[in-house]
């Protein structure tokens, strides 16, 4: 078992003009036997990160401990890691045993040594009955088992995840996220897990790390994250629908940012006066899209409501008043929270 | 050719019959010939085209030699074979070797002068055998490796296209699949050896089957670089039973052209059946 330390790193791809930093200084401490989902939208730099502990990828500036080893100029094998990679990355050639057995084999691992920790590993994920099957002959849901089992098998001090349900259908994904933390409760592995899914984020994560552009946001448990987003940036990326942020709230102070998210906006019989734009059902809740009456600026307000609220008609005017203890204030000029 | 007409099917299947007897009947007349005696073929006009008799004699003295009915001495292309064979093995066996080493260090890592080192490969591409024989002859002869296999087959062995067709494969292979090996502490002859030989066994039969034939059918090199009998190939074998001041006999030089055939057909009878079992199997 080993923490991961990132010390000031900085990932920069290409050199002269076509230079591209892509990694901007991310310091950070994840705690030994620690689950840490990296999430952020496309290209912000989160499989780099990942890949730059995996040692994959060189380290431009800046510092990886694993453990507390610096691993910057160790090789991927040295590195007491194992990977599973989006597209799993199983040698097409070999049957699912070997596939497992391949990294215990050339570490040199005796032979029943090899088949009791694959063995083991296969009883785990259940795929027991296809070991001796080829890559192509399975379903994708399998083969990421596979590729879940090659991980285990090596008794890394550090599982590194690289969107490794993006290819599973939804149902599957659902289930598999249970399973990854079922295992993570069982082997206590600290784990790096990326993804650009908040769902998965918010659901699988002990902590989270929200990127942004090669900048992190925050750092936190999915709680904090989603109670005291720190930026304008964290409060819009968690949270379906986004955290409304609002410059002409009446409460609104010149140079700040009101953020309310929907759920915590009321309808009520006075408060803030909204013409209502558009309406949206989702089944056990409804979405009601508001615009500002006072003609301050136009702004959308979104509010979520019950299925079993009244239906507020299109075109006319209501009042919504928000939670007082749930209103964030961000700078208007940095985003971030004040 | 989705159309159901008598007629269409008619027309396409009588055009390809006649495809199949273009090529088929000089092959038919050649094992026609082999089994007839050299005065059946030279005295009947046109000659019969019903197999004689004496394929048993005429194929006897084409492998072993021996003194022919006619009365004239043969020499058997029997050792000639075997000269072809091994050339015809070392030249695809050499070829893949390299090109895929060569392709390797190309695609796979990263040195100075990468790039101008693959062009300069691909350039050779445009110096075939036949363009650089004068040259090739001069470093052969120096280096005494005259009426040896070494320079039947090395000259032969570089190769553009093989490590081309190679560079081409190994970059289709996902980064991923590199990335887990590293991973799991495969050094680079290792992933060479475990991920990258077994992938690219498609090419690799299909390489094999064509050098083999091209191997096979060397014919200018050989007469140019050859000056011992015990080092000819048997497509020279061919040329020199034919003319000459001795009466040609015919039947023999069929035979021998029908033996000299058998191996490079035989190599892709059975080498195609592993190449599309390649094909079935692998999957990147
Ligand atoms: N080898 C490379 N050379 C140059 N730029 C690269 C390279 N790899 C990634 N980048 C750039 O680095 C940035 C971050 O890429 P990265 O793959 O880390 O994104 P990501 O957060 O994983 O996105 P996604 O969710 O789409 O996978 C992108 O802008 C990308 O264009
Ligand atoms: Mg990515």
């Amino acid at each position: 078992m080993a923490s991961i330390t990132l010390n000031k790193v900085f990932k920069r791809y290409g050199s002269g003009k076509t230079a591209n930093l892509v990694i901007h200084g991310v310091s950070a401490q994840i705690a030994d036997g620690e689950f840490v989902v990296v999430v952020g939208p496309s290209g912000c730099g989160k499989s780099t990160l990942l890949r730059m502990v995996a040692g994959l990828e060189e380290i431009t500036g800046g510092e990886i401990s694993i453990g507390n080893r610096v691993v910057n100029d160790l090789e991927p094998s040295e590195r007491d890691i194992a990977m599973v990679f989006q597209n799993y990355a199983l040698y097409p050639h070999m049957n699912v045993f070997d596939n497992m057995a391949y990294g215990l084999k050339i570490a040199k691992v005796p032979m029943d040594e090899i088949k009791a920790r694959v063995d083991k590993a296969a009883k785990i994920l259940e795929i027991g009955a296809f070991m001796q099957r080829k890559p192509r002959e399975l379903s994708g849901g399998q083969r990421q088992r596979v590729a879940m089992g090659r991980a285990i098998v090596r008794q890394p001090q550090v599982f590194l995840f690289d969107e490794p349900l993006s290819n599973l259908d939804a149902k599957l994904r659902a289930h598999t996220r249970l399973e990854i933390q079922k295992l993570h409760r069982e082997l206590g592995i600290t784990s790096l897990f990326v993804t650009h899914d908040q769902v998965e984020a918010m659901t699988l994560a002990q902590r989270m790390i929200v990127m942004n552009a090669g900048v992190m946001e925050q750092f936190g448990t999915p709680e904090e994250v989603y109670n005291r987003p720190a930026s304008t940036f964290v409060a819009t990326f968690i949270g379906s629908p986004p955290m409304n942020l609002l410059k002409n709230a009446p409460e609104a102070r010149p140079g700040t940012i009101l953020g309310v998210r929907p759920e915590h906006l009321a309808i009520t019989s006075e408060g803030w006066a909204l013409c209502v734009d558009a309406l949206e059902t989702l089944g056990a809740e409804r979405l009601v899209y508001g615009r500002w009456l006072h003609g301050a600026g136009d702004e959308l307000v979104i509010i979520r409501t019950d299925e079993g609220q009244p239906v507020p008609e299109l075109g006319s005017t209501i009042h919504v008043t928000p939670r007082a203890d749930r209103l964030h204030w961000f700078d208007a000029t940095t985003g971030k929270r004040q | 050719m989705v159309e159901h007409r008598p007629g269409l099917t008619f027309l396409t299947h009588a055009i390809l019959l006649a495809g199949v007897a273009i090529i088929a009947f000089p092959l038919y007349l050649t094992l026609v010939a082999s089994t007839q005696t050299a005065e059946q073929i030279t005295q009947a006009i046109p000659m019969s085209m019903l197999p004689g008799t004496n394929a048993l004699e005429t194929y006897k003295i084409a492998l072993f030699g021996g003194q022919s009915a006619a009365g004239s001495e043969i020499t058997g292309s029997a050792p000639m074979m075997l000269v072809s064979l091994i050339t015809a093995l070392i030249i695809p066996l050499g070829k893949i070797t390299m090109s895929m080493l060569s392709a390797f260090a190309i695609v796979y890592f990263r040195f100075p002068f990468r790039n101008l080192v693959f062009w300069m490969i691909f350039v050779t591409l445009m110096l075939p055998v036949e363009v650089r024989i004068g040259p090739t002859y001069e470093v052969v002869a120096s280096l005494g490796m005259l009426n040896t296999y070494a320079g039947l087959s090395i000259p032969l062995i570089a190769s553009a296209t093989a490590t081309f067709l190679f560079r081409q494969f190994f970059l289709t292979v996902p980064d991923e699949l590199v990335e887990a090996a590293r991973i799991d502490g495969a050094g680079p002859m290792r992933f060479f050896k475990d991920v990258l030989l077994p992938l690219s066994s498609t090419s690799i039969a299909a390489l094999f089957v064509i050098q083999f034939i091209y191997g096979w059918n060397q014919y200018l090199w050989p007469l140019l670089m050859t000056t011992s009998e015990d080092m000819y190939p048997v497509v020279m074998g061919i040329k020199r039973l034919i003319g000459g001041d001795s009466y040609t006999e015919w039947n023999v030089v069929m035979a021998t052209a029908i033996l000299a055939m058998l191996p490079p057909a035989l190599v892709v009878m059975l080498m195609q059946k592993w190449f599309v079992k390649g094909l079935v199997d692998t999957e990147k």
